[in-house]
């Protein structure tokens, strides 16, 4: 386990191109450690090829450091490793195993290469408590494919808990979700996130008002202000991109 | 075919299983059978051999290798190298050099007079082989229908790289008349019996390899890198570290089935190594059952069997047979005979329900 | 100099062959991503007819005769083989490999058991006996006949995807199936008059092998991996990377034959293909997509 402290990832100057098409032009970001970071911005924006940089799935320039590590440049496995994690827009677990086997088979990262020839004994201490953390304890031994849709993004979270991810980078987290269950998410993230730098991308502008600790909208690939929600609701350059323009269409089922 | 047979309850019954066929082997099979078709099973058991490592590479790993007679070839020629040693004595060449050749061995050929030597290398060839092609090709991403063509290609420059070195290998006609097996006589009918034991047993010894594996957390997450290799990148594994381990143990089981086969079988030629056998290694395995522990030995087993019998009778319906094996079998049963229980089961109650909707459609429409 | 120009000759001839034989698979594995293991077969049944041409009609135009009979005989087992088993495969393309493979094997008993063992030859028309002086090498015109056949399938197909309607419509199926049909493009149809004509390609090539190879059961065993393979190295999709590639594998074989002998130079081939591969996965030419492999 690493030892918890002031950690955070400085973004700096971070670049993504494709073929001449700048997806993510310069942009400076510092996450804190303890904070739940949203990130929003119209489609389009360069939101998740920015965090495709930083997980190593698009090639960027710039920086982007992590403690002492510098991730761009590393593969992602590596990136996983230093302790920086994500998910997906759908979720993906693996339908065939278990929830429990998915958070056993994400605990890999602790475990030493000769223990891989083992078969699982009993169920580890860091797995329980993920399960519990997510609340999916009386479902430990159905196929992940049984889940609901929200179910599945809860787990995906819990395997970043067990991969003892100190960065998370969540994709959408909320989408398809109903009420209840943004509730029980945005609650979840509260509770890991005292202790961890989590950032989510999202469209959900009411998930945004009630969980936000600080906000950063991107707009064409550069960051166009940063703040508390509040903050940026009053910023008029906010209103014309993004707020304005969504207010009414914001609130989906 | 997504199925993860074998993790958690299962365990128990495929130890069973296990037990059932080493004791079939093992104690039922030298009782009864006369030395004919002893010798045939253990010619099978050493197919069921490379079929395990094709059940774990293909069915678990999700990498359709058609090229393991290249690996089954290295561990064969290996061991005809020095078998044929054995038989030309200590300083002597082998009689098809004088043949073939002008009468000199090539000098690679000396370590394997060495029998400890050979045996190393047996495991140690396809071993070491198939780690470079693996990280060659693993780590480039080559995957898939890609990865199936190369390993296809290989097995036939494989085999005709044999059939250009016809000095050292004896060429299209391949390598034969051994005398002797680490001293003991090929001629002597006891000795038979003792090759097809250890033949069994080693299938036998893999099963029991491949069963922990399937159990253990790495067999899992070669399961997941099959299913969702990009996935299994972000829970911080390399897949093709993961695919790696599981192809050059594929590799080195097609070399000691070779190995084995070459004194069981007498004689050892291109026609074993090259792309026809090495996509009929694959039959059994998919007859059996491709990600089952048991499926791929059994299917490999009852699959020469079928060629052994077919062949004797009608000679041309042994291809019918295989061809017909291919298609019915992956067609409408991809899981192999294994799973033939659950299709069945499931057969009659679907039919009634599409039947219902079609008819539904058909009024409404 | 003498030697540079005869071996570049013969390997153009090869490539020619290879590149007539991987056309028809470019079109099937290269576009709709089908690996058709019985491609070959599908040659060896255009030879046969060429064969079978031959015993009814004179030999001097039983070659332009069985052309278009051997395009419709290869067209035509495809399409059966489409619309009975392909079709019911697309979602699982490494089994379709195997189904393939398997009816393959059928095809080629079945040659056996009706046509015998025997390698049966189909002789050349007299107009294409002889040779033409080029560069002061001697061409044998049969060869010739083959580089212009493969050129004009080539030209065919390369027309028809770029301005006929059926084009568009493969086209426009290979890279966004769901807005194909979406707009109105039937791409089961278009699936099945793909496999139509990749098929009947192999069999013009069978055809045209007739040539230069004997008529046997096995025939398309010797091409089929050589032909995965120039598609694979010329890029998916891309029908110009699997005429550079055809050509390329053909002239160097030619040369490493010269300089080692004709076994050796297969494996090396197959060995440059693979670290060919290494440096470039993809292949020659790619289709610009986002989307992953």
């Amino acid at each position: 386990m690493r030892p918890t402290g002031q950690d955070y990832v400085e973004i700096r100057d971070l670049t993504v191109e494709f073929d001449g098409f700048v997806a993510v032009d310069r942009v400076d970001l510092t996450l804190l450690q303890g904070r739940v970071h949203f990130l929003i911005g119209p489609n389009g924006a360069g939101k998740t090829t920015l965090v495709d940089a930083v997980t190593g799935l698009a090639g960027a320039s710039g920086l982007v450091k992590y403690g002492n590590t510098d991730l761009l440049g590393m593969k992602p496995h590596q990136i996983v490793r230093a302790g920086v994690g994500r998910t997906f827009q759908t979720a993906t677990v693996f339908e065939q195993l278990t929830v429990l086997q998915n958070l056993d088979i994400a605990g890999g990262v602790h475990r030493r290469a000769g223990s891989m020839l083992r078969a699982r004994r009993g169920v580890p201490a860091y797995v329980a408590e993920a399960l519990d953390t997510i609340g999916l304890t009386d479902l430990r031994d159905r196929p992940a494919g049984v889940l609901a849709h929200g179910q599945k993004q809860w787990l995906e979270i819990g395997m970043l808990l067990v991969q003892d991810a100190r960065v998370m980078l969540l994709d959408e987290p909320v989408a398809g979700m109903s009420a209840e269950e943004r509730e029980e998410t945005g609650a979840l993230l509260h509770r890991i996130g005292s202790e961890r730098t989590i950032v989510v991308i999202e469209h959900d502008m009411d998930f945004v008002r009630t969980f936000a600790d600080v906000v950063t909208v991107m707009h064409a690939g550069r960051v166009l202000t940063e703040g508390t929600v509040t903050e940026i609701q009053a910023d008029p350059k906010v209103q014309e991109v993004y707020l304005g323009r969504t207010v009414e269409g914001a609130t989906h089922a | 075919m997504k199925r993860s047979a074998g993790i958690g309850s299962g365990s128990a019954l495929n130890l069973a299983g296990i037990a059932a066929l080493a004791v079939a082997l093992l104690v039922v099979a030298p009782a009864t059978l006369d030395g004919f078709r002893l010798g045939n099973l253990a010619k099978y058991c050493c197919y069921a051999m490379v079929a395990v490592g094709i059940g774990l590479a293909w069915g678990r790993g999700g990498m359709l290798v058609l090229g393991q007679g290249m690996f089954f070839g290295l561990g064969a020629y290996v061991m005809a190298f020095h078998l044929k040693l054995e038989a030309a004595g200590p300083g002597e060449i082998p009689d098809f050099m004088m043949l073939y050749g002008d009468g000199t061995m090539p000098v690679w050929w000396e370590p394997f007079r060495s029998g400890a030597f050979t045996l190393v290398m047996v495991v140690a060839l396809p071993a070491t082989v198939a780690t470079l092609l693996g990280l060659a090709v693993f780590k480039r991403r080559i995957k898939g229908a890609y990865f199936a063509i190369l390993s296809q290609a290989l097995a036939v420059a494989f085999a005709t790289l044999i059939i250009s070195q016809i000095e050292a290998t004896g060429g299209f006609n391949g390598l034969s008349a051994f005398t002797s097996f680490f001293g003991y006589s090929l001629y002597d009918p006891v000795n038979d019996r003792m090759l097809f034991l250890i033949a069994a047993a080693l299938l036998v010894g893999m099963l029991l390899v491949v069963f922990q594996l399937y159990r253990s957390r790495f067999g899992e997450l070669l399961v997941a890198t099959r299913d969702a290799e990009e996935r299994v990148r972000f829970l911080g594994h390399d897949p093709a570290n993961i695919k790696l381990v599981a192809f050059v143990i594929a590799a080195v089981m097609a070399g000691i089935g070779g190995a084995m086969f070459v004194p069981i079988v007498g004689i050892v030629s291109p026609l074993d190594v090259d792309e026809v056998a090495s996509i009929g290694l694959i039959a059994g395995v998919a007859l059996g059952g491709r990600a089952t522990l048991l499926g791929p030995a059994i299917g490999a087993l009852a699959v020469g069997y079928a060629r052994t019998s077919l062949s004797e009778t009608f000679p041309g319906s042994w291809t019918y047979f295989q061809g017909a094996l291919f298609v019915v079998v992956i067609l409408l049963l991809p899981g192999g005979l294994a799973q033939l229980p659950s299709a069945l089961s499931r057969l009659r109650p679907v039919s009634r329900r599409r039947r219902a909707v079609q008819v539904q459609s058909e009024v409404t429409a | 100099m003498d030697v540079i120009v005869s071996q570049f000759f013969t390997g153009a001839s090869t490539g020619a062959v290879l590149l007539l034989v991987a056309l028809g698979l470019a079109l099937t594995f290269g576009q709709m991503g089908v690996i058709n293991m019985a491609h070959g077969e599908f040659l060896m049944a255009g030879a046969y007819t060429a064969y079978l041409t031959q015993q009814v009609v004179p030999s001097s135009v039983s070659l332009l005769v069985a052309l278009p009979l051997g395009f419709l005989v290869g067209g035509l087992l495809g399409l059966l083989l489409e619309m009975t088993v392909i079709s019911r495969m697309y979602h699982r393309p490494l089994d379709t490999l195997l189904v393939t493979f398997g009816i393959g094997l059928i095809l080629q008993q079945l040659a056996r058991d009706v046509f015998g063992a025997q390698p049966k030859s189909v002789t050349s028309p007299g107009w294409l006996r002889g040779q033409i002086g080029i560069l002061g090498y001697d061409y044998p015109i049969t060869r010739l006949f083959i580089v212009a056949v493969a050129l004009g399938c080539l030209a065919g197909m390369a027309a028809l995807m770029k301005y006929a309607s059926l084009g568009r419509r493969i086209r426009a199926t290979v890279q966004n199936r769901d807005l194909a049909e979406s707009t109105g493009i039937s791409t089961r149809a278009t699936d099945r008059i793909t496999f139509f004509l990749g098929s009947g390609l192999a069999g013009i090539a069978g055809v045209a092998l007739t040539l230069v190879t004997a008529t046997v059961a096995n025939l398309g065993t010797s091409y089929i991996v050589p032909a995965f393979l120039v598609v694979v190295a010329g890029g998916i999709g891309q029908i110009k990377g699997s005429v550079i590639a055809a050509f390329a594998l053909g002239i160097l074989g030619a040369f490493l034959t010269y300089w080692t002998s004709g076994s050796l130079a297969t494996v090396l081939t197959f060995v440059l293909v693979v670290v060919f591969l290494q440096i470039r996965p993809q292949g020659l030419f790619t289709v610009r997509t986002r989307s992953l492999a």
